[in-house]
């Protein structure tokens, strides 16, 4: 199993410094002069030429992509060009906003999607499968900004039960910050939850259809003990990896929804650095996403080695 | 009191009638054969008896286990019933057993569902049941997984499974067939043990006559639903009063009229000499290479016209590698293959096409080998491309015409599509594809395996007829001795990727000489021999 | 099984899937209100007219006007037009590309180019790609074609990984190695044996994909960064409506119900071509 981890852990790495090219190449080169691109076209040419300076523009390519790298190793994103902070404690701030959002969503979506899956799968063709099958047909339908303004609309505006966006920031205690996260992570966990709740049905589908499943109702076990000892264990692995691939759709998918709900988060902050081209807070919060993106994965892996004791000693 | 008895059992699936008036019975240590084709009902005749027939089955009749009748227990009683009355043993030790459970948990989980016993208690339970199937302690801790173990070696947990509770009845539908042969006499004789000891009643359901013949007390056989005749072992063999039976028979003995042997010419058709095929294995550690596996190791032997030579071993011995690589599917890592004299594999981009054309293949799998989309027009045709100037018009059509009345199809055969054929006329289409472009070697790799033993019969005198006719050679890569000894001039075994021996194949049947053949000859299951032996 | 062609047979199937039916329906019925906005609208869609502003759904006004007094039904009209074009071509840069490359490792296991391909893939894949997109659409300006792009590059690795492993698990065929013992080549057995053989898949995989590519289009655009005015489309209409969202909420609910019933009649027909794709439930029937 070591071997198995230590080998996905150096792909992954790899990984992760094949994406910190990507992200210096579409940030650095492709625009042709950064100083310029931040500064827009009117800009003054000397203080144009004082950023390049500050940026470090001058060095060549491999020294400025180098420089990076060893900032981000040691914490330094920079500093950003137009909060005039540097850039990890912007990102600092507004990662206790982004990653509750992302748990919370991930959380509601996997309390509702096995429950719905495991109904529909062991009830095949029955009402409450052909009604969770309707429910997430449309779920997976729906566009997470839409029903996020629908919730507004509804549970903010009409019902006055939630407030219709900000933060009130952790200091104002635990429960008045998750209730302002409330919406956002329904509307965040709905049409994740569907995808879930379909994937987990099919994946219990084909394990009940193996062999190993009839052999346990030889030994004696009801239909509903075969599921639960013998099935749910073997459908999670695949749902494992929906699991895995979610958490980055949710961490990226908040850039839009914390755009609808005003919230302070590490999408809003990239999204405003985005329309105001402030490129180093741009790439330092996609930088950072990507090694989530890359954690999880690495996490997912050893779910698997856990989940299935077949990659404990195999290679892939 | 019988443990089974079964009386006008009938069932429908989704209207179909699968089963008719099938009647049975099976006495404490007894055991009862039911043999039959695919699609003659047997493993539904099982599934009836465990209450576990597919959706939207409906089943009438009476079925008794030991004298309880099954349509007076309601679901949770049924589940009392298996695995505590009743143990079921499958066909396919690979798939039976949960992957991410241990063989411990699976053994013990008989006993904790139908007594109340602890954990603990449940262990020592799986424990001894384990050591019983000769899965001893040393070798076989209680929390390894199925994935560890042979194909062997799970059917003996899936056994111990069932046997935990000391079922009356024990049902093993088709348990070795998707083992070697070697093994298969093991598992058999484990379960001939198990019956006589525990006086249990075992139901045995098989394709193979042979299986049953030196093991059931009594047999049944079966067709299309229907018990044709049932009695004691050795009565019906030799009355053989049904007309079904007696085919059945002949055909599993069935050796095919092979005419005159042709002269060996000087050159041989095939020429393998010295050839070694590895395999990169998987990295266990990260930083050593592992030695590559050597599939195939030094091999040497040659075909000459027109003979008809036999590759047999166990699976995994290197006979599959070894076809890949006489048809340059795989490169080679030594020694070189010679098609008449030249050289017919090389690195690279494979041999000349006109070379290629001279040797073809029919493979296993009659519903593998063809693509779906394409009509037998264009499937028999393919190898046409190896051909520099391939036939057109006229010619073509006679060409096709030819090649499938050769193989008993008739020429309207070529407008269909390969999903209108059964699996031995499919067969034959395979034949006719590699009959078309007149090669002198067919590799024949299992190619009668996946059939029924009345196809095969046909099929193996379709191939005899072939090659007295057209002075073909065939390399017949087999697990099964008793079809290579029915259709071969000379027999190559294999194991761990060599060549062990090689000879006569009437001689090396007869009197092997090498200690695996010696092995494998006394396990394969013969009719004659168990009819021969003294009743006991 | 009998001998009537498997076309017929198949349209017969096809025509008693209700979910096939009804997919099939709901997406054809935005194909033609997107056609047909090329020859006419109710009203011109771009034309302002200030006094006619919020109005409820009316009988002049199917869906009723924006802020600005344009008419909904006809935005949406033309809207339509701009999402099917970035999904369609968003789609067919991924399968043009990503289907080749897929093929191409898979005939190739265990080669370089395959090693090269898979981890590209999985470099893609680290990727947010709602955050690439925005991303990309940052540098190179906003617009449908940067949209299609960024979208675009997305479904490359998709469909190479799906082509991938269907083809891998077809070259261990008998078929294909009997097509290899014919002499054929790897690039000839892939066009001739593993494409037509994987194609059912590609195309079930498409129109999901196709469903993907609108509901990105229509976040892309409720950013800012899709297709740009004047020129109407689905996730600017939702973005314009967030503000005025207590106000005038039919203003959000009609494009939502357009985004909603085209990915819904998409994923409908998809899953309904699966079942009728499969041979396993066809012979049930």
């Amino acid at each position: 199993m070591t071997a198995y981890l230590l080998r996905r852990f150096l792909s992954l790495s790899l990984s992760l410094v094949a994406a910190s090219l990507v992200i210096f190449l579409v940030m650095e080169v492709v625009p042709g002069d950064p100083a310029s691109f931040m500064m827009g076209i009117n800009a003054d040419p000397q203080a144009v030429a004082a950023l390049r300076t500050q940026l470090g523009l001058d060095e060549p390519l491999p020294l400025r992509y180098l420089g990076w790298v060893a900032g981000l190793l040691q914490g330094d994103f920079g500093v950003s060009y137009t909060y005039r902070v540097p850039v990890s404690e912007l990102i600092a701030e507004r990662v206790m906003i982004s990653l509750p959002l992302t748990l919370y969503a991930l959380a509601l979506s996997t309390l509702i999607a096995f429950p719905a899956g495991i109904l529909a799968a062991s009830r095949r063709n029955s009402a409450a499968d052909l009604s969770v099958m309707g429910a997430t047909q449309l779920g997976v339908a729906i566009p997470n900004f839409w029903f996020a303004m629908i919730l507004v609309l509804v549970f903010a505006i009409n019902l006055r039960w939630f407030s219709a966006g900000g933060f009130p920031g952790w200091d104002a205690g635990f429960w008045p910050a998750i209730k302002a996260l409330t919406l956002p992570a329904i509307a965040l966990a709905l049409p994740q939850a569907s995808i879930l709740a379909r994937v987990m049905r099919s994946s219990l589908i084909d394990t009940l259809n193996e062999d190993f499943m009839r052999t346990a109702r030889a030994k004696g076990l009801s239909r509903g003990q075969a599921l639960r000892r013998h099935a749910l264990r073997n459908a999670l692995i695949p749902v494992l990896t929906i699991i895995g691939l979610q958490f980055s759709f949710l961490l990226a998918g908040g850039i839009i929804i914390e755009n609808v709900f005003y919230l302070p988060g590490l999408g809003r902050l990239a999204f405003q650095a985005i329309t105001q081209r402030d490129l180093i807070v741009v790439r330092s919060v996609v930088i950072l996403l990507v090694f989530a993106v890359i954690v999880v994965t690495f996490l997912v892996d050893l779910a698997y080695a856990l989940a299935d004791p077949r990659l404990r000693r195999r290679r892939t | 009191m019988p443990v089974l008895s079964i009386s006008g059992l009938k069932v429908d699936i989704h209207g179909n009638t699968v089963l008719h008036d099938i009647d049975l019975t099976l006495d404490p240590g007894q055991i009862l054969g039911v043999v039959g084709e695919s699609g003659s009902g047997k493993s539904m005749t099982a599934l009836s008896v465990m209450q576990l027939l597919p959706h939207g089955s409906e089943w009438s009749g009476r079925i008794e286990v030991a004298g309880t009748d099954l349509a007076t227990l309601d679901e949770p009683a049924l589940c009392q019933m298996r695995g505590r009355d009743v143990g079921l043993i499958f066909q396919e030790p690979m798939t039976a057993l949960n992957p991410v459970r241990t063989i411990g948990d699976q053994v013990a989980e008989t006993v904790r569902i139908h007594t109340g016993a602890s954990r603990r208690e449940a262990f020592a339970i799986a424990r001894e049941m384990l050591n019983r199937v000769g899965l001893g302690e040393d070798r076989f801790p209680l929390d390894r997984f199925p994935h560890d173990l042979s194909g062997g070696q799970r059917q003996r947990v899936v056994i111990a499974q069932a046997i935990a509770l000391r079922p009356k009845l024990l049902i093993a539908d088709e348990p070795t067939t998707a083992l070697d042969v070697t093994t298969q006499a093991q598992i058999l004789d484990l379960l001939k043990q198990l019956v006589r000891e525990e006086n249990m009643g075992l139901m045995l359901i098989t394709h193979d006559l042979a299986v049953v013949a030196g093991l059931a007390d009594k047999i049944a056989i079966m067709k299309d639903g229907e018990i044709v005749e049932a009695g004691p072992t050795r009565e019906i063999f030799t009355a053989m009063r049904h007309p079904y039976t007696r085919a059945l028979f002949s055909a599993s003995a069935h050796v095919p009229e092979r005419g005159r042997k042709t002269e060996p010419g000087d050159i041989p058709v095939l020429s393998v000499e010295n050839v070694v095929r590895d395999y990169q294995q998987p990295r266990r550690n990260l930083f050593v290479k592992p030695p590559p596996f050597r599939a195939v190791d030094h091999v040497s032997f040659e075909i000459s016209h027109g003979e008809n030579v036999g590759l047999v071993g166990e699976s995994g011995c290197g006979k599959s590698t070894l076809a890949r690589s006489i048809l340059a599917l795989d490169g080679l890592q030594g020694g070189d293959i010679r098609l008449n004299g030249h050289v017919f594999t090389s690195a690279g981009e494979g041999p000349h096409p006109e070379l290629r054309a001279r040797m073809q293949v029919v493979f296993q799998d009659p519903y593998g080998s063809f693509n779906p989309r394409h009509r037998v027009r264009r499937l028999v045709t393919e190898p046409f491309h190896l051909v520099r100037d391939p036939p057109r018009g006229t010619e073509l059509e006679r060409r096709i015409d030819r090649a499938l009345t050769e193989v008993g199809l008739s020429s309207s055969d070529a407008d269909k599509y390969i999903h209108e054929f059964s699996g031995g006329q499919r067969q034959r289409i395979a034949i006719a594809r590699a009959l078309i472009i007149e090669p002198a070697l067919i590799v024949l790799d299992e190619a009668v395996s996946a059939l029924d033993v009345s196809i095969r019969a046909q099929i193996l005198d379709l191939l005899a007829g072939l090659s007295d006719r057209l002075d073909l050679s065939y390399l017949f890569i087999s697990h099964d001795l008793s079809v290579v000894r029915a259709i071969t001039d000379r027999v190559l075994v294999m194991k761990d990727g060599k060549i062990v021996e090689q000879g006569e194949t009437e001689s090396v049947f007869r009197n092997p000489q090498h200690p695996y053949t010696q092995r494998l000859v006394a396990a394969t299951p013969s009719l004659e021999a168990a009819l021969a032996a003294p009743a006991n | 099984m009998t001998a009537a062609s498997p076309d017929r047979s198949f349209l017969r199937a096809a025509l008693g899937h209700p979910a096939f039916v009804i997919g099939f329906a709901l997406s054809l019925l935005f194909i033609a209100l997107a056609l047909v906005s090329f020859v006419w609208t109710p009203f011109d869609p771009t034309k302002l007219a200030i006094a006619n502003k919020l109005k409820t759904p009316t009988f002049e006004h199917w869906f009723g006007t924006d802020h600005f007094g344009r008419d909904m039904f006809s935005m949406i009209m033309v809207g339509a037009r701009v999402s099917i074009a970035v999904a369609f071509v968003a789609v067919g840069i991924g399968m043009l590309i990503g289907v080749p490359l897929g093929l191409y490792a898979a005939a190739r296991r265990g080669s370089l180019v395959d090693e090269v391909i898979m981890r590209g893939n999985d470099l893609v894949f680290a990727f947010p790609s709602l955050l690439l997109a925005i991303m990309i659409t940052a540098v190179f300006g906003p617009g449908a074609v940067n949209a299609i792009i960024a979208i675009g590059i997305f479904n490359v690795p998709v469909f190479a990984r799906l082509a991938r492993g269907a083809a891998l698990s077809l070259w261990t065929r008998d078929f294909v190695l009997a097509a290899r013992v014919a002499g054929k080549t790897r690039a000839r057995i892939s066009a001739e044996h593993i494409l037509p053989n994987i194609a059912n898949l590609l195309i079930v995989q498409g129109t999901i994909q196709f469903s993907l590519a609108i509901l990105a289009e229509a976040a892309l655009a409720y950013v800012g960064l899709g297709a740009q005015p004047p020129l109407p489309s689905w996730g600017r209409m939702l973005a314009d409506a967030q503000t005025l969202i207590s106000l005038a909420p039919h203003m959000a609910l009609f494009p939502g119900f357009a985004i909603i019933i085209t990915v819904l009649g998409l994923n409908l027909m998809g899953d309904g071509l699966r079942d009728l794709f499969d041979p396993k439930l066809r012979r049930g029937r």
